[in-house]
């Protein structure tokens, strides 16, 4: 299979994903965050009814997916499950983790919870060092006003290095701003510089070694960083992922076919 | 191991604990990190269930349930 083609990530979502784009007008947007932050309710407020609920191709997991116009762009929203983490320590997690890591969304919205951001920010971090292309949502800041909570959104995107906008969804407040920055990332014309977590120097060695091979056989295909990082952790299931869906078999083949899993 | 530090699940209800080290390996492990039990973390005892299992702790601003072989992975040195 020839994955050259400048189309063929749109051809990737569609196979692997589900996700049929009718044109280059499309952008696909992904939201993510922790259980109970609102993120259904981002969800319906950006796509009212246009909206439609299923399963992650092969999982049990349910998958909805709507879409939303704005200024010249059309969006496909697609709500991930709720995880803690990205570290696919359940299938919920596989799957929020496969689609930003291999399907390769315009934008990533985490929608997480003013009133307990330290928990939020868990995945918050992980998705930075996965994506750039990510938009912080601060939601329920009602519910944060009412526990007499204080968030400093400035700061937090001082700190961060990307876009953070204050929501309250079931209001309706902050979603107009929210799209806005998300069109801007999504299209490139802001683009962010997530503050990047470094590891001891032991570590940053092997994450080297590790994305060389990777770069090798996925071809650009990869955050090889990201993913090196993964193995390291013992994570076998992204061993199946990257096969799944970022491996060009023919380079496989070349490289010896063990050299993934050799190292 | 030191003498100070007994697992979670012993501490009583309405005391406070820190968080010394965590004893489960792989999956587990890395829930209970998701959770926020990193060395140093505060955990205060709440409640126990009817039948003594789960426990439910504060960990940092959540209440979280934890059963008694989860408890039991968590080595902690008792403040009060």
């Amino acid at each position: 299979m020839n994955l050259t083609c400048k189309t063929c990530p749109k051809i990737a979502l569609n196979q692997n994903f589900n996700i049929k784009l009718e044109d280059d007008n499309e952008l696909v947007i992904a939201l993510a965050g922790n259980p109970n932050v609102g993120k259904s309710t981002v969800f319906n407020a950006l796509t009212g009814l246009n909206q439609h609920t299923g399963n992650w191709p092969g999982k049990t997991v349910s998958n909805a997916r709507g879409n939303y116009n704005y200024k010249d762009k059309k969006f496909i929203l697609v709500d991930l499950p709720g995880t803690y983490s990205l570290l696919a320590n359940s299938v919920e997690e596989q799957v929020a983790r496969d689609f930003i890591c291999f399907g390769k969304p315009d934008t990533t919205i985490v929608v997480t919870d003013a009133t307990c951001l330290e928990r939020n920010l868990n995945i918050v971090l992980q998705i930075m060092e996965l994506t750039d292309k990510i938009v912080l949502c601060v939601n329920l800041m009602d519910e944060a006003k009412r526990k007499g909570i204080l968030v400093d959104i400035k700061k937090l995107e001082e700190e961060l290095g990307i876009p953070v906008v204050a929501t309250i969804a079931r209001k309706g407040k902050g979603l107009n701003e929210l799209m806005n920055k998300t069109y801007n990332i999504a299209i490139g014309i802001e683009t962010t510089s997530p503050k990047q977590i470094e590891y001891p120097k032991i570590i940053e060695d092997k994450i080297d070694k590790i994305s060389e091979k990777l770069q090798g056989i996925s071809k650009n295909r990869l955050n090889t960083r990201w993913v090196a990082l993964r193995l390291l952790e013992g994570d076998a299931t992204m061993l199946e992922s990257i096969n799944k869906f970022a491996l060009d078999r023919e380079d496989a083949y070349n490289e010896g076919g063990t050299c993934i899993y050799g190292y | 191991m030191n003498k100070n530090h007994l697992p979670l699940f012993e501490v009583n209800v309405g005391s406070e604990a820190k968080v010394s080290e965590l004893l489960s390996m792989g999956l587990s492990r890395r829930r209970m990190l998701d959770l926020g039990l990193i060395p140093g973390t505060i955990i205060n005892v709440i409640r126990k269930s009817p039948l003594g299992d789960p426990v439910a702790y504060n960990i940092r601003g959540a209440l979280i349930a934890l059963r008694k072989e989860e408890a039991k992975q968590i080595l902690v040195s008792k403040i009060n």
